[in-house]
């Protein structure tokens, strides 16, 4: 396991010693994603829940006139919902699913900042003493006294989530 | 922005000239005499041949090239146009495609074989009778100017081939005009400062001329005059002579009947030149979401304006309303094509089945203007190809048939589309035999469709042989008999929310009338909230709308109906099925759908009204969501979503099953 691990983390850097991305934080961890994939940083903008829909991906919104859905990775990683506050955000960004570019927006406590992350910083998600889905993450960045999380949207936007929605009318 | 691959563009330019010259020689197929369409003929095998060459196309333009010549024999009235010689040149053209689609793959024997039989076409005809039309040349004197831009020569253009070609058009008298050639410590030899005369005398009409410079025309300046007819040829001739009335300043003799013809076919071409712009699908759907876009920031605008009282910001509102509302209808107008574009190829189609099946057959084709949204169009290419090949091979008889039943010779195919009510109809109709109701049914009955004895009303019965792997033909053909084929016709227009129906008469014919929404892109949807949702309806399915009554209300704990005139109607709580989790409202509302041959009843809290629907496609990560066709964006700016009616009622059901079963 700790093999597949570290190659997809490898596979993250791809070779490369930096990265540039968002940093953001999702009660009270801080996530980071690769700049090139965010599209645009949008205030709260009114919900349509998606009866039916897997809760982690339970809304849509309106994107400039194109419907998207919200996914909200807490879910993902088993977080408590946090009630929006003045910083909280939607980032969207664009992810290929299955050969396809899909728009997603992602429900966010706060947006922080592009930054450069080393490699040389980079470590593979521990196998132990996490409580999160060990493939959900690609890799921790330490970074002064916190590490910053690089979530597998792939992964993550295509398992299975156990936890549907209270709306799926086979739940 | 990125340059398209020239390769690919000169593709789709080719396929539009095979196009083109396909239905040039089909028009010319019915009426050997058409000057104007072996003129169009030629111009399409002329410019496929130099564009090919100048992209590469190599084998394309060697083996266009000996078509083109057999058209310009044909064009200067040395040879006939026969029948033969269309029938080569199709086959031609087929493999000019073949050629421009895989240009490095093997086709010189093909191609060797193919001349040979155009060779035969033309020197092998002895029609005189045939093309009357081109006796006796006549001459005109065409005084030309023309000068190229100054890069011309930079962006390899040479001047001196085109020269050649005019004087291989007629008699010749060329000027150079050198007034603008700088002084030589300015010249920059490189640049082109020469403009050319030219006298013509010619037995070419005008649009000789503009082929010598089509390669050149976007960017030159050319003026034509045409200064005098010489009447040496009778007066026959003239009809079909493309003239350019517009700059005809002085005609004597038979140009009066010159003037008289040219204005019908020359408008017809200059329209036609210029009505296409091309612009790829994807772009027109980016600036329909900006158009969309446009329509919410306006809504938008117009709630604060009307919410405030000044006066100017009111005026301004509306004119920003009413000049969205124009641009939404023409963009929706934008993406509507006409139907010739699907109709054109079934003449090529039922010319080949005619081959085939060694059956006589006419096709009449009507209504081609209509328009239909560019992707229904493309859609419908499929099942109407079903269709005529079924209508061919099964409905009509041979002409034995045909005579001993007292019928003509030829059979006819009659296809044709109209505009009805935001639907279009397309319909083949045939004269044929007719279905055979005896023979669907007992095959239904043999292959388990139907019960034995079934009663079925004639369209029931009609609508089986749409049943996947449902044939009556007693023997497979080449074209169709294999049962498949006519359920991808039902597929397909059922995916495109229309509908089929069937008229027949035993011994006369049939009809199949295909009714199509006219554009996918927008629907008539009726809004509804179901707790805190909208929900869009499509309307094309709502019967009608009541109140749920309160003891209706109170009895459906323990059975879902109510009773509609007569007839009981299960109905669904929308508000339970997407467990809203609010306090109903008081007065609930029914919609009563129908999805196919059954009716249900959805209970909403409210009824909004009317709502004209741009339809958004539910996004991948939605995908497993069958309860929902897609998502529109409404007057605030909010996403409501559209109910895919007949996956709905199928997950009420399962719903209820569950709630038996648990209960």
């Amino acid at each position: 396991m700790n093999q597949t691990l570290k190659k997809l983390s490898e596979d993250q850097w791809q070779g490369r010693d930096e990265l540039e991305v968002l940093t953001f934080e999702i009660a009270g961890e801080t996530f980071a994603l690769e700049a090139f994939i965010v599209q645009e940083i949008l205030d709260l903008l009114p919900e349509t829940s998606v009866p039916g829909a897997k809760a982690f991906v339970g809304a849509v919104i309106n994107f400039r006139g194109k419907v998207i859905p919200l996914a909200d990775i807490r879910l993902a990683f088993g977080m408590e919902a946090t009630k929006p506050t003045i910083d909280s955000r939607i980032i969207v960004i664009e992810i290929e699913i299955d050969g396809e570019p899909v728009l997603a927006g992602i429900r966010t406590d706060k947006v922080n900042e592009v930054t450069t992350l080393l490699q040389s910083a980079s470590e593979p998600p521990p196998s132990v003493g996490m409580r999160w889905r060990p493939d959900f993450i690609n890799c921790l960045v330490k970074r002064g006294s916190e590490f910053i999380i690089l979530p597998n949207l792939q992964v993550i936007f295509s398992a299975k989530h156990e936890h549907a929605s209270a709306a799926t009318p086979h739940g | 922005m990125s340059f398209p691959d020239p390769i690919a563009v000169f593709r789709t330019e080719a396929a539009e000239l095979l196009e083109q010259i396909e239905a040039g020689l089909l028009d010319l197929n019915v009426n050997l005499g058409d000057k104007d369409q072996v003129d169009a003929v030629f111009r399409g095998l002329h410019t496929l041949k130099g564009s090919g060459a100048m992209f590469g196309f190599e084998a394309l333009a060697a083996f266009t090239h000996h078509c083109e010549t057999a058209f310009d024999r044909v064009r200067k009235g040395e040879v006939p146009a026969t029948h033969a010689l269309v029938t080569a040149v199709l086959e031609a053209k087929d493999h000019m495609r073949a050629l421009v689609e895989t240009p490095a793959g093997d086709h010189e024997a093909m191609s060797e074989a193919l001349l040979a039989n155009l060779r035969r076409a033309v020197d092998g005809s002895g029609d005189p009778a045939a093309a009357p039309a081109f006796a006796g040349p006549s001459q005109t004197l065409f005084k030309l100017r023309f000068s190229l831009p100054q890069n011309a020569m930079a962006n390899g253009t040479n001047p001196l081939p085109l020269l050649d070609e005019l004087r291989d058009l007629g008699t010749c008298r060329i000027v150079a005009d050198r007034s603008s050639i700088p002084a030589l410590d300015e010249l920059v030899p490189t640049d082109l400062h020469i403009a050319w005369d030219v006298e013509l005398l010619t037995s070419e009409p005008r649009s000789a001329i503009d082929d010598v410079f089509i390669f050149v025309m976007d960017d030159m300046e050319l003026s034509v005059e045409e200064i005098a007819v010489a009447a040496q040829a009778p007066v026959v001739a003239a009809p079909a002579r493309p003239a350019t009335p517009a700059v005809a300043v002085e005609t004597i003799a038979s140009a009066p009947v010159t003037a008289a013809a040219a204005p019908a076919s020359g408008d017809g071409k200059s329209a036609k030149a210029n009505e296409n712009v091309r612009v790829p699908a994807e772009r027109l759907d980016e600036l329909m979401d900006r158009v969309g876009e446009l329509v919410i920031a306006q809504s938008r605008l117009s709630q604060l304006a009307g919410g405030s009282g000044d006066l100017t910001l009111r005026a301004v509102s509306e004119d920003v309303e009413r000049l969205s509302g124009e641009l939404r209808d023409t963009m929706m107008v934008l993406r509507m094509v006409p139907v010739t574009h699907l109709f054109s190829r079934f003449r090529r189609l039922v010319h080949d089945l005619a081959n085939e099946t060694g059956k006589r057959i006419e096709l009449v084709t009507e209504g081609e203007t209509t328009e239909v949204d560019k992707s229904v169009i493309e859609r419908l290419a499929d099942p109407l190809v079903h269709l005529v090949r079924n209508s061919c091979d099964h409905g009509l008889e041979t002409a034995d048939e045909r005579l001993a039943s007292g019928k003509t010779e030829a059979g006819h195919i009659h296809l044709s589309a109209r505009q009805q009510a935001g639907e279009v109809i397309i319909t083949i109709k045939d004269d044929g035999r007719g279905i055979n109701k005896d023979r669907v049914r007992a095959k239904a009955e043999a292959s388990g469709l139907i019960a034995a004895n079934a009663s079925l009303t004639d369209q029931e019965l009609y609508q089986l042989i749409f049943q996947p792997g449902f044939s009556t033909a007693s023997e497979v053909t080449n074209l169709s008999g294999r049962g498949v084929g006519m359920d991808v016709v039902k597929r397909t227009i059922d995916a495109l929310r229309g509908t089929i129906n069937v008229v027949s008469r035993p011994g006369e014919g049939s009809e199949i009338s295909l009714a199509i929404p006219l554009t996918l892109a927008i629907i008539d949807g009726l809004l509804v909230r179901v707790g805190n949702g909208r929900y869009v309806i499509p309307l094309s399915a709502v019967e009608e709308c009541l109140e749920l009554s309160v003891e209706e209300d109170m009895r459906s704990r323990g059975r879902s109906f109510i009773s509609l005139r007569d007839s009981l109607v299960p109905f669904l709580r929308l508000r339970d099925l997407f467990r809203t989790g609010t306090k109903p409202d008081q007065f609930q509302k029914v919609v009563v759908i129908s999805t196919g041959s059954e009716r249900v009843g959805l209970v909403v809290d409210q009824i909004i009204g009317d709502h004209q629907t741009v339809i958004k496609g539910m996004s991948k990560l939605h995908h497993d969501v069958a309860t929902f066709s897609g998502a529109t964006i409404l007057g605030d700016g909010d996403v409501a979503l559209i109910l895919d009616v007949g996956h709905l009622v199928a997950e009420g059901q399962q719903q209820e099953a569950h709630l038996r079963a648990a209960g």
